[in-house]
């Protein structure tokens, strides 16, 4: 059915009048034209898609856009606006990608981990992100880089606290 | 030859190249700066098939930006990173100020593709020849400015000072106010490898910001008005003929239907939109005979295959044969593997005016801009390829079959078209690593030395299948291979280039089969190897991972899981060791700790040859454990990441990398040597774990289970 689904997408508000069954990944990259979103699988088996929605990992290719109505979307195009986020800033560090197709997805993934977990363990880390692929091999500087970055968040929040 | 001492210069080049800072444990072997000098070869790089007009590699802006084109592509192996560094250091200016522009036929030097390890290797020293070329007439125009000899100038940064007038100074950027450089020089020698200050040392990405945050566009990222998306009908099965479509009911759901000369598409202004009117479409083909599978594939390659042809002989075989104590006979298989990059091969096409510009992910622009042309009736010069970000190649986007597809489909429909194949089509589409076989007939002397070794490789292709040891009666013999030109109905669909093609499974028959041997003779794996190696470069390396991995001598199995294997590439070496621990209730392998040693001449940027080792060991593991293309009667059976596994992060092991630093020798590519090792340490190490031999790859559970029945 087409209809106006409303929703706040990296801070602000969106409205789309589309089929309301169509997946948030397509509407996202051909609607609205925030491209930082990748098609991998399809299937929800890849991770590339990967977006936050109320603080939570999803799939978008596999979530219908009515499911996100009155929700908060983040995307990798809303991720660190005011200069990086200690996640982004670790991957360029450790040079945690080569291709890079995977890279907003394995950001946005360890985002959601960082906001349920801040101080994970490397076998959490490896748990969470188990089901995002990388075909390029980056995962061991993956892996470092969100260990890295989760140590400057703590630090940084910490910091906040006795301010 | 100098040998490394792997602590003492180890030590002293890691502190010195800042290594420390960088992510995961790694040494770095030199050699002194003396040794260097002496051998540095001819400094005069032709450039071979390269312009040598210096204007097609490089423009100075007014405000000295250098900005480098180069018909490479940057397919995540960091060629952006590593060509900046080349030119930076020939121009003598800062790294920081260098932007590249890839992969456009339009504005780059034409080059024939990327693939074979070949950017730094042939295209590095046409980039360093016009590097050196500009920054000698740039002296030679600032000489004139500051009323100085040319010799005398010094510069840094882009900036040239007269070190006899102190004060006076004049930059790149305003000696070429951003105009084309029309001089020319003959002969400008590069500069000396000990004068390096930006090669050898670890860059920043260039591509690092753009991919973090999201603007990196691939090619399916670029959007204009009124472009549609086009999802194309597709066979069943390999083999099988169209004969009709009802497209009626597509059509009905707001679709726009193409048909063009056995092509089928269905478009629509939102790609889900197009990929559901798809789902409408009635097609039938015509299915084609039962011919085989994945398990039948290994009798149907040796009856197909061409004759053999001889690649490399020496000695006397029947000498060979009558030397040795103990003949030992085995085969060797592998399976069908695809690239699967996680960007699936996509296109954006727009035909106007006579005109087309392609984006295409693609490691070969130029030859795709021919392609293109003729599948559109234009002249080549009226098509511009651009190969934005490509979201991996590993040889698999060498075809670009999705932008001739958009071109057609631009040209029929005079909009803008963008194809982007799903899961499915990548998989059915790939040219996969070939099956293949691998027949050794072997024998050793009851000295422990092999006297006789013949080699006959079905499939795979000839690259390095003849051995590097020294044996004296020898011959290797090869038939078809990923190149193509095999006859027809040999292999399951078109097969090509996988990362270090032929390499891998010639490497992963013979190292598996060194092993075989040392246990034969009763000697450790890695003295069998040495015994028959004079190759200075071979043993080095393998003496450096030796080194870092403590291995412990003796005859495996061993029951630690320890294995060795070793190989050359493209004038490259390698040499690996793995630690395993093999599940005998499931069959399961983990791979603990892998060591890599490599040497590829002169290093030119540390931590991305790491990356490239490091992203050479994962996707190993995936060829090693898991990965083959299931089929049957033509029909790919692997749609999807479900059934087909890709290394996860709970399978990596701890990755130690070693670079041998070897200046004297040219730089040459390092994005797969590394990669040929993986099958063999890892099916050496399951034996030295489990005392079974793994003569399959990939080595799944259930045939590690298989061979722990037999025994």
């Amino acid at each position: 059915m087409e209809r106006t689904i409303s929703f706040t997408l990296n801070g602000r508000p969106a409205s789309v009048k589309v089929e309301d069954d169509r997946m948030l990944l397509w509407v996202l990259r051909s609607d609205l034209g925030l491209t930082g979103t990748k098609f991998g699988c399809g299937e929800g088996l890849c991770g590339a898609c990967t977006v936050i929605v109320n603080q939570q990992a999803v799939r978008s290719c596999s979530v219908p856009v009515k499911d996100v109505a009155g929700k908060q979307v983040l995307t990798i195009e809303g991720l660190g606006q005011s200069g990086l986020h200690a996640i982004q800033a670790a991957f360029v560090k450790h040079h945690a990608f080569q291709c890079g197709y995977c890279t907003p997805g394995m950001i946005l993934n360890a985002y959601a981990l960082l906001l349920k977990t801040p101080k994970p363990t490397p076998e959490q880390i490896t748990r969470h992100m188990e089901d995002n692929l990388c075909r390029c091999g980056t995962h061991g500087r993956i892996l470092v880089a969100i260990e890295e970055a989760a140590i400057q968040e703590a630090s940084a929040a910490s910091r906040g606290g006795a301010r | 030859m100098k040998p490394v001492d792997g602590t003492e210069n180890g030590v002293a080049g890691l502190s010195r190249r800042e290594l420390l800072a960088m992510a995961g444990p790694g040494l770095f072997l030199c050699f002194s700066v003396d040794w260097l000098a002496a051998q540095e070869p001819a400094r005069l790089p032709a450039r071979q098939g390269y312009p040598t007009d210096i204007n097609a590699y490089l423009r100075i802006g007014p405000d000295g930006r250098v900005t480098c084109f180069a018909g490479k592509v940057e397919l995540g192996q960091g060629a952006m990173t590593v060509l900046a560094q080349i030119l930076a250091e020939e121009l003598d200016v800062a790294y920081d100020s260098v932007d590249m522009v890839l992969g456009d036929t339009e504005l780059c030097p034409y080059d024939m593709g990327t693939f074979g390890s070949m950017n730094v290797r042939y295209f590095g020293p046409a980039l360093r020849g016009a590097g050196a070329e500009a920054k000698a007439i740039l002296l030679q125009m600032a000489g004139e400015q500051l009323q100085a000899p040319a010799a005398r100038l010094q510069v840094k940064a882009g900036v040239v000072t007269d070190p006899n007038t102190p004060g006076k100074s004049v930059t790149y950027g305003q000696l070429v106010q951003g105009k084309r450089i029309e001089r020319h020089l003959e002969g400008v020698p590069v500069k000396p490898v000990t004068a390096y200050s930006v090669v050898g040392h670890t860059a920043p990405r260039k591509d690092a910001l753009d991919k973090v945050t999201g603007k990196a566009k691939y090619c399916g990222d670029f959007m204009f008005p009124g472009m549609l998306h086009a999802r194309l009908v597709r066979p069943p099965a390999h083999g099988a003929k169209f004969k009709d479509a009802d497209t009626s009911a597509a059509e009905k759901a707001g679709a726009r239907i193409v048909r063009d000369d056995g092509m089928v598409a269905v478009l629509h202004e939102r790609p889900d939109l197009a990929d559901r009117a798809l789902g409408l479409v009635k097609a039938q083909f015509e299915r084609p005979e039962p011919t085989m599978d994945d398990k039948t594939i290994f009798d149907h390659l040796l009856k197909t295959a061409p004759p053999l042809q001889n690649v490399g002989a020496s000695g006397d075989l029947a000498e060979g044969e009558k030397a040795s104590g103990t003949i030992v006979e085995e085969t060797y298989l592998n399976s069908y593997v695809a690239h699967a990059p996680m960007e699936t091969h996509s296109a954006t096409a727009v035909v106007e005016d006579g005109r087309a510009t392609v984006w295409a992910s693609t490691q070969a622009p130029f030859s795709l801009r021919t392609q293109v042309a003729q599948a559109i009736g234009l002249a080549p010069q009226n098509v511009r390829i651009i190969a934005s970000y490509v979201g991996g190649g590993f040889g698999g986007k060498s075809a670009g079959g999705q932008a001739v597809e958009a071109a057609r489909l631009a040209k029929a429909t005079g909009k803008p078209v963008q194809v982007v194949w799903n899961r499915a089509e990548e998989f059915f589409y790939d040219t996969f690593r070939p099956a293949a076989v691998v027949k050794i007939r072997s024998g050793v002397t009851s000295a422990g030395k092999i006297a006789l070794w013949d080699y006959k490789v079905y499939g795979a292709g000839e690259r390095e299948a003849k051995t590097y040891y020294d044996i004296p009666h020898q011959r290797t013999l090869s038939a078809g291979g990923w190149q193509g030109g095999n006859p027809p109905g040999m292999h399951l669909s078109a097969v090509g280039p996988w990362r270090a093609p032929s390499v891998n499974t010639n490497t992963f028959a013979r190292e598996s089969h060194m092993d075989i041997l040392a246990a034969k003779a009763g000697i450790d794996p890695l003295e069998f190897r040495l015994k028959h190696l004079s190759d200075a470069r071979m043993r080095r390396v393998l003496e450096a991972v030796a080194k870092q991995f403590a291995w412990k001598a003796g005859k495996a199995p061993s029951g630690r899981g320890a294995g060795i294997a070793c190989g050359i590439y493209s004038n490259a070496y390698a040499a690996t060791m793995a630690e395993v621990a093999v599940d005998k209730k499931t069959g399961h392998v983990q791979v603990k700790r892998v060591v890599s040693a490599m040497d590829v001449g002169l290093v030119v940027n540390p931590d991305g040859l790491r990356q490239q080792m490091e992203g050479c060991i994962v996707m190993g593991l995936g060829y090693a454990l898991t990965e083959e293309v299931h089929f049957k009667d033509g029909e790919v059976l692997d749609r999807n990441f479900d059934s087909y596994q890709i290394p996860r992060f709970s399978w990596m092991p701890r990755v130690e990398t070693i670079l041998i630093d070897n200046p004297g020798t040219p730089a040459v590519g390092g994005g797969e040597p590394p990669i040929i090792t993986m099958g063999a340490v890892i099916a050496n190490a399951i034996y030295d774990a489990a005392g079974v031999r793994l003569r399959q790859l990939p080595m799944t559970p259930a045939r590690v289970l298989e061979a722990l029945k037999k025994g």
